[in-house]
């Protein structure tokens, strides 16, 4: 069983991860620590990463922001198929993302990777997602995913979650009804509660 | 004041459950500490030196006398029988244990309280003026909107994980007694030109290491409008403000190195495609949350009182307390009252579980059940009348709560320093203790005036210094605790950033330090000046060769 939640419920993944191959470039040490970043902390990807990462042959492939846009005419075939989606790490700009396809609903899945809990990104390039840019398929949040998480990207506009491999998806699942009548309005409900709910007192 | 309907007894009574089951899995060890972390910090239990923090919201500084009865019996019961008000409004309690935490919530909870989103990276606890709703210079009761964005900005689904703190303070007064310019996010309500509520909004400020007044964003926006711009901020914040280094996380830094224009521009196409969105304020919303705030069923007074009068002509030691504690007030025959936690060697803003339940009785017999929390850290009794003022002063100095230092140097805002916070640098409460016994003289002190001390033990400015007329910041330099001394910060709609005078002190040196700055001022001043006009008048230089004269008098010796 994977560990995916997709709604309210446990669910197989028919989804495969294709992932960048490690960077050759070491990183740049300075003052004894290492130093990842450019302003907010993230690698980049590299033209050899992109050509030497490994596209399996035949299934349903998730493939990285930067392998769809500079690998397009290879995956062209099979994203009519409906078997592509875009994963997008949390400092990716969507506008490289709308830019790449010409209709975002032509992806059946789109995947946001959040590599630390605390990078809350993440709800807001959801809300984007659903609200600005109208996408209406699989929003799924992998990465380092907990169930104290799962209330907000609910709310956030995600409709599937991967919960990190050591954590129960099982127990999770209570994580999603944390709260029964949030007061703001946000992508699940739009509506904030004095606009839902007849607050007489 | 705001109650409670069933929708946010759900939201507290849920948040209660979902803590005690974080905590369960914590102690079960299945959440790590790096996970658990940031779970419990916007619960606002911090780890600290000796025990767990435990910071209470008390939302935009407003309690009710069963609520403070709460908080006595609650720092009674898992506590050492004392809180802690801070410079946020709030009541945290220095001793609780991390087991008992989700009882304290859920005890909390009883009384429409919660501890939700006092720390961690989040949207914190709005704040405001403490005289709201009675200062007489109101134009508009900042409550009921700061009520409102609480609401909206409790477990915001966007903004649970921010890069850092945010700030919001609310304003409804032409002299600003909320600091906005020192916030993330400053909101100033008016009325313009066509008597339409509106808001002027600041961005950007903050104190931490990188002390940044605030700029105006948004001269005049339409009050409906509040939710919906703050997203827009907070959006473009979310996903730009850096997160790789926790002192350049603040939104001011990302405002700063945009420049304000650019951030500006950025916000202004996000609030298009946000504006006139559900979250907008109705009408209706508004009148449902400002009927808990109309006016108290005020009592049809002249403006004099005769025996408030006599008692003052005949009781020099009331008459004092009342020269520094009694605040005006928009009806006749009533004031506004501060009642003073800094009576001189002890902790300012301590209030022990005796002097709580003595507060709430005195807010429920003699001020409508109400009472105020200032982020000066004193309490406020908000609607007394002139014919009770004597009876108020005699039972709040039966328990130490009338020392007559409201506004003089001996009110000093600290944070709880290296005693307590695992953050310090340095301790900060005997350095108030000490400076308080120094000005131990009430006609000194009286004839020093008008005149704000802050101290923080760390960069992270709990204590305000910056803003302080006379700013003190504790340092560590070679893990010994030293004092960095600051003059010529100020709030209000003037605030200003005080100026390091120089070289810091010893903690030993620091009632001397802070003598000599008053000495100067003594010398200087002209009769209508405060310290702080003096100190901007004539610049750091004065302060500074007094201070450092002795000093530099030795280094000569030495040489020589």
């Amino acid at each position: 069983m994977s560990n995916l939640i997709i709604n309210d419920t446990l669910a197989n993944d028919e989804w495969t991860l294709v992932r960048l191959p490690a960077s050759q470039i070491a990183d740049r040490k300075q003052a004894g620590k290492v130093v990842l970043f450019k302003l907010t902390g993230e690698k980049t990807v590299t033209e050899e990463q992109i050509s030497g990462t490994a596209i399996p042959a035949t299934g349903k492939i998730i493939v990285p922001l930067s392998v769809y846009i500079a690998r397009k005419p290879e995956l062209e075939q099979r994203l009519h198929a409906n078997e592509v989606g875009i994963w997008v790490d949390t400092h990716e700009l969507l506008e490289d993302l709308l830019n790449s396809v010409s209709n975002i609903n032509s992806l059946p899945i789109i995947a946001v990777h959040v590599e630390r809990f605390a990078d809350g990104r993440i709800f807001s390039l959801g809300s984007l997602l659903r609200t600005r840019y109208g996408f209406k398929n699989e929003l799924r949040a992998f990465g380092d995913v907990l169930r104290d998480q799962l209330f907000f990207l609910k709310r956030s506009g995600f409709s599937s979650y991967v919960i990190r491999a050591d954590r129960s998806a099982q127990d999770a699942l209570a994580s999603l009804k944390d709260f029964s009548q949030p007061y703001q309005g946000a992508v699940d409900n739009p509506n904030p509660v004095f606009k839902r709910y007849n607050r007489t007192a | 004041m705001y109650k409670y309907d069933e929708i946010d007894q759900q939201i507290v009574n849920e948040r209660v459950e979902q803590y005690r089951d974080q905590t369960r899995r914590y102690l079960a060890k299945e959440l790590t500490e790096d996970e658990f972390r940031p779970l419990r910090l916007q619960n606002g239990l911090y780890i600290q030196r000796q025990a767990p923090m435990l910071r209470i919201a008390v939302p935009y500084g407003m309690l009710s006398s069963k609520q403070l009865h709460k908080l006595a019996d609650i720092a009674k019961k898992y506590d050492k029988g004392y809180g802690h008000f801070s410079t946020r409004q709030n009541l945290q309690l220095n001793w609780p244990k991390l087991e008992d935490t989700p009882d304290i919530l859920a005890e909390l909870a009883t009384v429409e309280m919660h501890a939700i989103q006092t720390s961690g990276n989040c949207i914190r606890n709005i704040t405001t003026d403490q005289f709201a709703g009675v200062a007489p210079d109101e134009i508009v009761d900042p409550r009921v909107l700061a009520e409102i964005i609480r609401q909206w900005s409790t477990f915001h689904p966007e903004f649970a994980l921010l890069p850092r703190k945010f700030k919001i303070a609310v304003s409804g007064t032409k002299d600003d007694r909320a600091v906005v310019q020192m916030h993330d996010i400053g909101m100033e309500f008016f009325l313009d030109k066509n008597n339409k509520l509106a808001i002027k909004v600041w961005v950007g400020g903050g104190l931490g290491r990188t002390p940044i007044l605030g700029t105006v964003i948004h001269e005049h926006l339409e009050w409906q409008h509040a939710l919906t711009y703050c997203e827009a901020i907070i959006r473009i914040y979310n996903l730009h403000g850096r997160r790789d280094n926790a002192y350049k996380a603040r939104i001011k830094i990302l405002v700063k190195a945009l420049g304000i224009d650019e951030f500006k521009r950025q916000v202004e196409a996000e609030w298009a495609h946000l504006k006139d969105a559900p979250n907008t304020i109705t009408e209706a919303e508004l009148a449902r949350v400002s009927k808990h705030f109309e006016a108290m069923p005020y009592e049809n007074l002249p403006a004099q009182d005769a025996s408030f009068d006599a008692a003052i002509s005949s009781n020099p030691a009331f008459a004092t307390w009342v020269k520094r504690s009694i605040h005006a007030h928009k009806t006749p025959g009533y004031r506004a009252v501060t009642l003073s936690l800094k009576p001189h060697g002890s902790a300012p803003g301590d209030a022990t579980s005796e002097q709580m339940h003595v507060v709430a009785d005195l807010a429920e017999k003699y001020g409508f059940g109400e009472l105020r929390v200032s982020h000066e850290q004193n309490l406020i009794l908000a609607d007394v009348k002139l014919s009770d003022l004597l009876t108020v002063w005699e039972k709040a100095r039966a328990h130490g709560l009338a020392t007559p230092n409201i506004g003089l140097l001996t009110d000093i805002i600290c944070c709880p320093g290296g005693d307590f916070c695992s953050l310090a640098n340095a301790k900060s409460i005997p350095i108030a203790v000490a400076i308080q016994q120094q000005f131990d003289n009430l006609d000194y002190l009286h004839d020093i005036g008008d005149i704000e001390l802050n101290i923080s033990g760390c960069m992270n400015a709990c204590g305000h210094h910056h803003i302080g007329h006379i700013g003190i910041l504790g340092v560590d330099k070679d893990g010994s605790e030293w004092y960095q001394v600051t003059i010529g910060g100020s709030q209000g709609n003037y605030a200003s950033i005080g100026n390091v005078i120089g070289p810091s002190f010893s903690a030993e040196e620091m009632p001397s330090v802070v003598q000599k700055l008053i000495e100067v001022y003594i010398k200087e001043r002209t009769a209508e000046e405060r310290f702080i006009d003096t100190a901007k008048r004539l610049g750091i230089a004065p302060f500074k060769a007094h201070v450092y004269a002795e000093k530099n008098a030795n280094k000569v010796e030495v040489t020589v």
